[in-house]
């Protein structure tokens, strides 16, 4: 088992490499000239020269790439371009707001999924099942930047329950943090809770049909016992799976979702970054977003090894 | 049941291994008073009695506009933190700021500026005759801006007293005293410059407060302003990217002013009497620019026939609601150079057909190539189907703003046709007059009349400025789509907003509740 974490590690390490470098080089094909776009629009030749000497432009891509990475393992990034701002506290404060958003629409569409979509595959040729899996259905075709939109519309424009966007930081005020909290979280949860739940019923399905379920009601075990006792942990193994994808998605997802609700993460951050052409900044921010995707993939197969026994002792 | 647990505790651990880290940090560390540190990512103070909240399109790149261009930094910190000698007020008038007055030397060569007494910047420090000698020196010596070359006409700069500066050109300028109430006209602290990025010193009616980046920036009334104190205690200019969410925070009581309306079909949203709606007019002139160089707009007949293509009044009730004005040329009706042009070049389809065929430039292929902003998206679709009803073959192309669009039709100039609002003020000169612009103007007779305009009289100003006007008209230069409006949103109770957006500043001095 050991040798198969190591493994595991090192596919990890040379992917964040090859991804630094991708991402490095895609930055250097962007159209726009971060030094113009500083300056404004009627600026010198000279001016623009100077500044691109400035922000070390001028410097061979090796030498600017081995100064960006070094800076990423050091965690001393140096400061923004324009804003003279540095660029790791922003950082670690933007990953926070995002890291909350993730992680409470993760949790928030896992407790809806897992009983709706237990229930659904237990009553799946009931009417009731049948239109709990309608309704996921459409929940999976509906963007969440969308979901957002119409809970705006509803519960903060119509309602005025929820404000429409914004963001207050825990610690600062707590009861504050979550009204603004809930709105964005729900439409990243509610999409995710749509496609999990139809993961959750498949799984549950394939479980329902297998043998040792069949004994365990022999034995006298209620069909809600059977599948609690016996069934879910089986199940769990692809829904792990399609959870560390999902996470990611909802990473992805959450860029989008902090838009629509003006909150100051790392989406926000990305996309004014790319705006004002602070290419440090982008390339640092993608790698943190890759970084993330990357090591919960690395997480899901460790966590195959603890759930699923078989992979444990059997496979080296 | 131990093992399904542990499945579960698993997934959540994994969960918490994402969080645990950092989850707090986000409250630690704003310290207003260090102002070293403008990126702590606390949110501002919240809403009480006298705070107002104002949202705004863009957040600035900086604070700092001696190195960083862009519109959204003055207006946040220009006569609201720093102040200039002389300030364009409501009206357009010029009045006295930290002059208290000037005299102009006959031979238009010398200004005389008499300073404001008892002032004090923000850190305390006194207000002297230095500060803008070592202010107006720096533009030249350190600024990095486009902007600073406003400022090569200047020959001295002296401290004549404490209280007295005696500017000197090297040839008469009428554009030199307006280009003072501008942002290269701010007075700075002389011992604080190095701080322009982080801590803005100043001597204005707000003392700045602190700025969360990718949120807003929050002003305190200065308790120790010179003038008329400001009504409320702070002022904060809250940033969204996205016009529709801009609204959503005004309807829901988010905020207490839209500053600008980027959505102005969704105006509807607020006609319910609960608001307040502004409408006045700014300095940004919608311009359909045409690269005077290349085919086919180097053929005076094409950028007529264009001209003459498009319907202006439908034009704007299509694409920005019917709010904004027709101007016909570069020249905002608070300019005092203002002329209708709007007659010029009529709606008229069959003329333009006409000058196209005289041409033989029918069926001819045009690039619109249009920045990614609101009025130019929007725009463009029905530009496009007005000039391809009389002839021409439009292509659309979005470029991303500021970045790419900047590159390829501001800098290279590879472009036929463009959409962009030129938002400086009083910048028929700069757009139209020089030849190496991305519109490719900048004939020698226009130059003569900008030349004779800057140097002459008063009068000889109004009157030169009126033929330029309108020869870059009757030129088809380019074409003028309409003047954006300052459309601003409220609650009712608030008063002193300014009904016209015609300086770069987004003035807080006045505002109150009421």
């Amino acid at each position: 088992m050991l040798l198969r974490l190591a493994q595991r590690f090192l596919v990890l390490l040379a992917s964040l490499v090859v991804a630094s470098v991708l991402v490095f080089a895609f930055m250097q094909v962007l159209p726009g000239d971060p030094a113009r776009v500083a300056l404004g629009m009627n600026s010198s030749a000279e001016s623009v020269e100077a500044m691109r000497e400035q922000f070390g432009l001028n410097r061979p891509l090796l030498v600017q790439y081995a100064d960006w990475a070094s800076g990423m393992v050091t965690l001393d990034l140096g400061v923004e371009w324009v804003s003279k701002a540095p660029i790791a506290p922003q950082l670690v404060d933007r990953v926070a707001v995002t890291a909350w958003l993730v992680v409470t629409s993760m949790v928030l569409a896992l407790l809806i999924a897992l009983p709706v979509g237990t229930w659904m595959a237990v009553r799946h040729r009931h009417a009731d099942g049948v239109v709990l899996s309608g309704i996921s259905q459409i929940g999976v075709a509906i963007p969440a930047f969308l979901a957002g939109i119409i809970l705006i519309t509803y519960f903060s424009k119509r309602f005025g329950w929820f404000p429409s966007g914004g963001w207050t930081p825990p610690a600062e005020d707590p009861v504050d943090f979550l009204s603004k909290l809930v709105l964005p979280a729900l439409s990243l949860a509610l999409v995710q809770a749509s496609v999990l739940s139809r993961y959750v019923r498949s799984a549950v399905l394939d479980v329902l049909r297998e043998d040792y379920l069949r004994t365990a009601r022999a034995k006298g075990l209620r069909p809600m016992q059977a599948l609690t006792r016996h069934g879910l942990r089986n199940a769990s193994v692809p829904i792990v799976t399609v959870l560390g994808l999902q996470l990611a998605t909802l990473l992805i997802g959450a860029v989008v979702v902090e838009r629509v609700f003006v909150i100051p993460g790392l989406g926000t951050f990305l996309l004014d970054s790319v705006s004002a052409r602070e290419l440090v900044t982008v390339q640092t921010v993608v790698m943190v977003l890759v970084a993330a995707v990357l090591i919960i993939n690395f997480l899901v197969d460790v966590l195959y090894l603890l759930i699923d026994p078989r992979l444990r002792t059997g496979a080296r | 049941m131990t093992s399904r647990t542990r499945a579960f505790a698993a997934a959540l651990s994994l969960t918490f291994l994402l969080t645990a880290c950092n989850a707090g940090s986000t409250s630690d560390d704003p310290d207003p008073t260090d102002g070293g540190d403008s990126t702590a990512d606390g949110t501002a103070a919240p809403a009480g009695e006298d705070t107002v909240r104002i949202g705004l399109v863009a957040e600035p790149a900086s604070l700092d506009f001696t190195t960083t261009d862009g519109a959204a930094i003055p207006q946040a910190l220009l006569y609201n933190v720093y102040e200039t000698l002389v300030k364009i007020d409501q009206n357009g008038e010029m009045v006295p700021a930290l002059a208290s007055e000037y005299t102009v030397s006959d031979d238009g060569l010398t200004y005389t500026f008499t300073l404001q007494e008892g002032v004090t910047f923000s850190n305390g420090e006194t207000f002297t005759a230095e500060d803008v000698v070592s202010s107006f020196e720096a533009v030249t010596n350190d600024w990095t801006v486009s902007l600073k070359s406003q400022f090569d006409i200047i020959d001295t700069v002296e401290a004549s007293s404490d209280t007295e500066v005696v500017v000197t050109l090297t040839a008469p300028s009428n554009t030199f005293l307006y280009s003072l109430t501008t942002r290269v006209g701010a007075i700075f602290d002389s011992n604080s410059v190095d701080e322009l990025a982080t801590r803005p010193i100043g001597t204005g009616p707000y003392t700045f407060g602190e700025w969360n980046r990718g949120t807003s920036i929050s002003l305190q009334r200065n308790s120790d302003y010179w003038g008329e104190e400001p009504y409320f205690d702070q002022v904060v200019l809250s940033y969204f990217t996205d016009a529709t969410a801009l609204n959503n925070a005004m309807l829901t009581d988010g905020i207490d002013v839209v500053g600008t309306v980027q959505a102005p079909e969704a105006l509807s949203e607020f006609e319910d009497g609960d608001f307040q709606i502004i409408e006045g007019t700014t300095n940004g002139e919608v311009v359909l620019s045409f690269n005077n160089e290349t085919e086919p707009f180097n053929d005076l007949k094409v950028r007529q026939a264009a001209r003459h293509a498009i319907d202006h009044q439908a034009l704007l009730d299509t694409c920005w609601d019917g709010r904004g004005t027709l101007i016909g040329s570069m020249v905002p009706p608070t300019d005092p150079w203002y002329e209708d042009r709007t007659g010029d070049y009529p709606y008229d389809v069959e003329a333009a057909k006409a000058l196209m065929a005289e041409a033989e430039a029918e069926g001819v292929q045009v690039r619109l190539r249009i920045p990614t902003l609101p009025y130019a998206t929007a725009c463009a679709p029905v530009v496009e189907t007005m000039l391809e009803e009389v002839g021409f073959d439009v292509t659309i192309d979005d470029l991303e703003f500021p970045a790419a669009w900047v590159e390829d039709v501001f800098t290279n100039a590879d472009y036929e046709m463009s959409i962009v609002a030129h938002v400086e003020p009083r910048d028929l000169g700069n757009v139209f007059g020089n030849p190496d612009y991305y519109i490719r103007y900048g004939t020698p007779e226009l130059r003569a009349l900008l030349e004779e305009a800057d140097t002459g009289s008063e009068e000889v100003q109004v009157e030169k400025m009126k033929e330029a006007a309108a020869l870059i008209s009757q030129d088809a230069a380019s074409d003028f789509l309409f003047l954006l409006p300052n459309l601003i949103v409220a609650d009712p109770d608030i008063t002193g907003l300014p009904q016209n957006a015609i300086t770069e500043s987004f003035d807080l001095a006045n505002l109150a509740r009421g």
